[in-house]
């Protein structure tokens, strides 16, 4: 199972955002997606769930076009993981990974007991049944988060396709999220998010996409893609990679005098 | 976060009344409606009630003359009555709920569109017009239609249909009519079509009859019906629009289906009853205390509850004086106090 888009032109009023961009997420692989702000990657991520449409480009399921699957198949191969928010009503947690159910059995089919039971072993995969009847406006932010995998794994599709997965959590929460989500990607989920933080694939991720002056300037494991020099390149400030002893890249750390150097903020 | 190992309860621990409280609203209104065929200038007990329904229905026997009597009280003056009561809360309640969610805003009510904006001065330009009793509710209807058609177009005109230029689009449009009631207002005789305009935009449910309930009662049946149906997919679509589409919901025509609807089944209220405020706004709030957010069991839970609520008022409004009240001003004066009641309980779950 394979999500790809080509090519893709995007832009919003007259300011260009995407421009030829191209990215594949397959069963199996963890790819983590990095960019400055306002640099597109939202919006990529949504292009190839086929929730915005680009000026020009293609994405493609297993090489058949987006526009020839119906939304509802569509769900139920690649699921949308937003970031983290709050819900308007208090909808128990329960209650919003039933949600999930809605690609299987359309709006008007109440759900039943198999859907039930589904929405039981997604929660009890991520940990969290305990949290089942609380509202989901009650919870904390990695609470949330967890609950809107939830939500994508009752959906039943093997792509998950998340935004930001990691912002809003504390260090400890997104380390124990990290490592949940390379344990999907090792049971054969796609996992494609973004992030902010290039310190987090170095760890986990099997690729690392720089998404760069609306193209993916390069696409690779995160030992290669992640030097100094594309650090520098993406973001504008310099940085040294603290590496292991036998040269295994681990962290990047802000070079002295930063602050003045580069582009300003 | 995650290896909190609690323990938790299996779901038959749900105790059994919990599972049955969506039973709760429809037996209120069951209640309500009982209630409101008994009381009344010549009250009658329950039991008395019950027993020409069983009569009526053919399964109890009653002695031909008090049938009679009951028959003339019970049908011909009560019941039109009681059915508009029902009819109109439930499709005020109902509009509210669906609209809380389809715009993400608890504090949405079904006027939001300008249906009620658009009603008031379709039957004021009707009254103005010395029109009669029927062509003051079409004109009522249509102008509602028209409203929300204007509002709507202006947002998809403008902004694409998003939320907050659908909001933006129904503000105009309500202030757009607003204006055209003050003008006609303005241009009404100050002794006659005035007076009558004032007390129609209060609200009565005292001109129902039967001939208006028989070819009002179906399309707002279904129009109840069907914003029922739609309760999953708004819970959908309250999360937002990319997600209700991830999740494979047809979101355009869901919104337009759930507009659609609460347009009619709203104007279809004014050109009954007049204007009646605040149910469409507080009774959702009731109903989701009682059986949760949930848009699924939520819908009907709010059209029953706005029916009994709206009973509850009518026999307020009947019974307090002599003098019939309008019905507007009893809702009004009910809804605040239970609406504050209402923010006390909800108030966590909407700020966190």
């Amino acid at each position: 199972m394979t999500l790809a888009a080509r090519d893709i032109h995007f832009g919003y009023r007259s300011r260009p955002v995407l421009a030829g961009a191209s990215l594949t997420l397959a069963a199996g692989e963890l790819v983590c997606l990095l960019g400055c702000n306002g640099a597109g990657k939202s919006t990529l991520l949504k292009i190839m769930l086929g929730l915005t449409r680009p000026a020009r480009g293609e994405v493609t399921v297993d090489g058949a076009p987006l526009a020839g699957w119906s939304r509802r198949e569509l769900a139920q191969i690649a699921a949308y993981v937003p970031q983290v928010h709050v819900a308007p009503f208090p909808y128990t947690v329960r209650q919003v990974a039933l949600m999930g159910r809605l690609p299987a059995t359309g709006i008007l089919k109440a759900p039943g007991a198999a859907d039930l039971a589904r929405v039981q072993r997604a929660l009890e995969h991520l940990g969290i049944p305990h949290l089942a009847e609380r509202p989901y406006t009650e919870i904390s932010g990695g609470e949330r988060q967890l609950t809107l995998i939830a939500r994508a794994l009752a959906q039943e599709a093997r792509l998950l396709v998340m935004d930001e997965p990691l912002a809003g959590l504390d260090y400890g929460n997104q380390v124990r999220l990290l490592e949940r989500l390379e344990g999907l990607a090792a049971e054969g989920y796609g996992v494609l998010m973004t992030t902010h933080d290039p310190n987090q694939p170095l760890s986990g991720c099997q690729r690392v996409a720089l998404l760069i002056d609306g193209r993916i300037a390069v696409d690779g494991a995160p030992g290669e893609v992640l030097t100094p020099t594309a650090i520098e390149r993406l973001y504008g400030v310099r940085v040294d990679l603290l590496r292991t002893a036998d040269g295994r890249g681990i962290a990047f750390r802000p070079m002295d005098g930063v602050r003045h150097a580069g582009r300003s903020p | 976060m995650a290896e909190i190992a609690a323990a938790r309860p299996p779901l038959a621990a749900v105790p059994a009344f919990a599972r049955l409280r969506w039973l709760a609203a429809p037996l209120l209104a069951l209640a309500a409606a009982l209630a409101a065929l008994s009381f009344g200038r010549y009250p009658l007990p329950a039991w008395e009630t019950v027993h020409f329904l069983f009569a009526a229905a053919g399964i109890a026997p009653m002695a031909p003359d008090r049938y009679a009597l009951l028959h003339n009280l019970i049908v011909e003056i009560r019941l039109p009555r009681v059915l508009a009561a029902i009819l109109v809360g439930a499709s005020l309640s109902v509009s509210g709920a669906a609209y809380q969610a389809l715009f993400r805003n608890p504090l949405v009510s079904p006027g939001l569109l300008g249906v009620l904006a658009g009603a008031s001065a379709g039957a004021a330009l009707a009254i103005v017009a010395g029109a009669d009793w029927l062509l003051v509710q079409t004109s009522a209807f249509v102008m509602g239609l028209a409203a929300v058609g204007i509002g709507v177009g202006i947002a998809h005109a403008f902004g694409g249909g998003s939320i907050i230029m659908l909001i933006l689009g129904g503000i105009l449009s309500g202030a757009l009519f607003a204006s055209l009631l003050t003008i006609v207002k303005y241009m009404a005789d100050p002794y006659s079509q005035l007076p009558s305009i004032v007390y129609w935009l209060m609200g009565s449910l005292g001109q129902a009859n039967f001939d208006d309930m028989a070819w009002a009662a179906i399309p707002m049946a279904l129009g109840i019906l069907l914003l029922c149906l739609m309760g999953r997919a708004l819970d959908a679509l309250a999360m937002g629009d990319d997600e209700a589409r991830a999740l494979g919901v047809p979101v355009t025509a869901v919104r337009l289906v759930t507009i659609a609807a609460a347009t009619l089944i709203s104007a279809m209220t004014v050109s009954i009853a007049g204007m009646i405020g605040w149910i469409g706004l507080i009774v959702p709030h009731i109903a989701r205390l009682l059986v949760g957010p949930g848009n699924a069991r939520l819908l009907p839970a709010a059209a029953s509850l706005g029916a009994a609520f709206l009973l509850f008022a009518d026999g307020l409004a009947r019974n307090l004086s002599t003098a019939e009240l309008p019905i507007g001003i009893v809702t009004e004066l009910l809804g605040i106090p239970v609406f504050l009641i209402v923010l006390h309980r909800v108030r966590r779950g909407w700020t966190s």
